[in-house]
C-alpha cells in the first residue's frame, strides 16, 4: 500500500517527459474552464423551475400552491420561482444546500411523499425544516430581494410599519417569523409551535 | 352511373343537414341572457369582465350600518389561507394574538356553539371568516339598491313624526 502510494507520489513529482510545458499549462487552463463551466452549468440546471417540477411531488403539490400567490403573479411582473427562495444565491452556501438536497433525491427514489396523503402527512415536518433554515440564516433568501434598508416604512400599513420598525429593525425577529405560508399552504398547526 | 348519382345525393343531403344543424345551433347560442350581476350577452360573445375593485389600503375601520353587521375588513386579504388546516385571520384576530397585533379580537359570538355555549376556541360554524366578512373596497354596487343605514332610517322616522 505504502509502496503503491509512493509510486504515484513520485509520478506526480516527476517532470513531464512527453508533454510540453505549454501544452500542460494551456491544456490545464482550457480543461479547467470546461470542467468548471460544465460543473456550474449543470448546477444551474438543477436550479431551474423546470428541473424542480420534473418530479411530480413538486409539480402537483407545492408548485400548484405557489401559483396565484403574490410571488407568482403581481402587478409589476416580478416572479420568484423555487430556487429564488429555496437555494442560497452565494456559491458556498449554494453548494452546501445542494449537498443537503441529496436527501431529497433519496426521498424521490423511495417515494417518501409520492402521494398526496404522504405529502400531507409530512407537510408540517417539511415546512418546519424550511422555517428553521430561514430562521438560521436570517431569512437570507427573502433579503435577496426585500432589503430592509430599501423599505419605506411610511408607505406600509400601520401594523406592518410598527412590526418592521421594532422587531425586525432590532434583529429580534426575522422575516420568516411572521411571514409563514406566503408561497405555499400552511400545515395543520394544531399542537405544533409556530416557531 | 347510378352509384354516382346516389353519392352526389348523399353528399348534398349531408351538406344541407349540416347547414341546418349549424344554423339551429347559431340560433340557440345567440339567445340573449338577462343581465344579472354581470352583463348577460350571449354564449357567443366575449364580454370583458369589469375591473377588479381596488384593494383597501390605508383605510380606517368602518362604522357598521346596523348593529349586527359583520364588520368589513379594512385591509388586503390576498392569499389568506382559511381552510381545515390553518386560519390566517386568526394569526392576529384570535383571542391570544389580538392585543399584540393591535387587531380586534373575534367577537365572543364566534366562540358560541349552536346551544350558545361559549367554547374555548372559535367554533367550526364561525370559522370561515369570509363567509360573512369581506374587504372594504371602492367597488360600485352590483345591483342598484336603496339601502339606508339604521341611523338614517331612525332620523327620517323622527323627521316624519315631527
Amino acid at each position: 500500500m505504502k509502496a503503491w502510494l509512493k509510486r504515484y507520489w513520485d509520478l506526480l513529482r516527476k517532470p513531464s517527459v512527453h508533454f510540453s510545458l505549454g501544452f500542460l499549462t494551456l491544456g490545464g487552463f482550457i480543461a479547467g474552464i470546461i470542467f468548471w463551466g460544465g460543473f456550474n452549468t449543470a448546477m444551474e440546471v438543477t436550479n431551474t423551475e423546470q428541473f424542480c417540477i420534473g418530479c411530480h411531488e413538486m409539480e402537483s403539490n407545492v408548485y400548484q400552491e405557489l401559483q396565484g400567490t403574490i410571488h407568482w403573479s403581481n402587478r409589476s411582473g416580478v416572479r420568484a420561482t423555487c430556487s429564488d427562495c429555496h437555494v442560497p444565491h452565494g456559491w458556498t452556501h449554494k453548494i452546501a444546500r445542494k449537498m443537503e438536497a441529496s436527501k431529497e433525491v433519496w426521498g424521490w427514489i423511495f417515494g417518501s411523499i409520492n402521494t398526496e396523503e404522504k405529502f400531507e402527512a409530512k407537510r408540517l415536518e417539511l415546512a418546519q425544516r424550511e422555517w428553521h433554515r430561514l430562521k438560521a440564516n436570517d431569512s437570507l433568501e427573502c433579503r435577496n430581494c426585500h432589503e430592509f434598508d430599501s423599505m419605506d416604512l411610511a408607505v406600509q400599513d400601520e401594523r406592518a410599519a410598527r412590526a418592521h420598525s421594532t422587531s425586525l429593525a432590532d434583529g429580534d425577529k426575522t422575516c420568516i417569523d411572521c411571514h409563514k405560508g406566503i408561497a405555499h399552504e400552511m400545515p395543520d398547526m394544531a399542537g405544533a409551535a409556530m416557531n | 352511373m347510378n352509384i354516382l348519382i346516389v353519392r352526389i345525393a348523399v353528399i348534398a343531403l349531408a351538406g344541407a343537414l349540416s347547414i341546418t344543424a349549424a344554423s339551429a345551433q347559431d340560433r340557440s347560442l345567440a339567445a340573449p341572457a338577462p343581465d344579472g350581476l354581470r352583463k348577460g350577452g350571449t354564449l357567443h360573445e366575449d364580454l370583458s369582465a369589469p375591473p377588479i375593485a381596488g384593494d383597501p389600503r390605508d383605510v380606517q375601520r368602518e362604522v357598521r350600518n346596523y348593529p349586527e353587521q359583520p364588520p368589513v375588513i379594512p385591509h388586503v386579504i390576498r392569499d389568506y389561507q382559511v381552510d381545515r388546516r390553518f386560519n390566517k385571520c386568526l394569526d392576529c384576530h384570535s383571542r391570544e394574538a389580538a392585543p399584540d397585533a393591535g387587531a380586534p379580537m373575534v367577537s365572543v359570538t364566534h366562540f358560541m356553539d349552536r346551544d350558545n355555549q361559549v367554547r374555548a376556541d372559535v367554533t367550526p360554524g364561525r370559522y370561515f371568516c369570509t363567509q360573512c366578512h369581506v374587504p372594504q373596497t371602492d367597488a360600485d354596487e352590483l345591483v342598484e339598491n336603496d339601502f339606508l343605514p339604521v341611523d338614517e332610517v331612525i332620523r327620517r322616522m323622527r323627521e316624519d313624526s315631527e
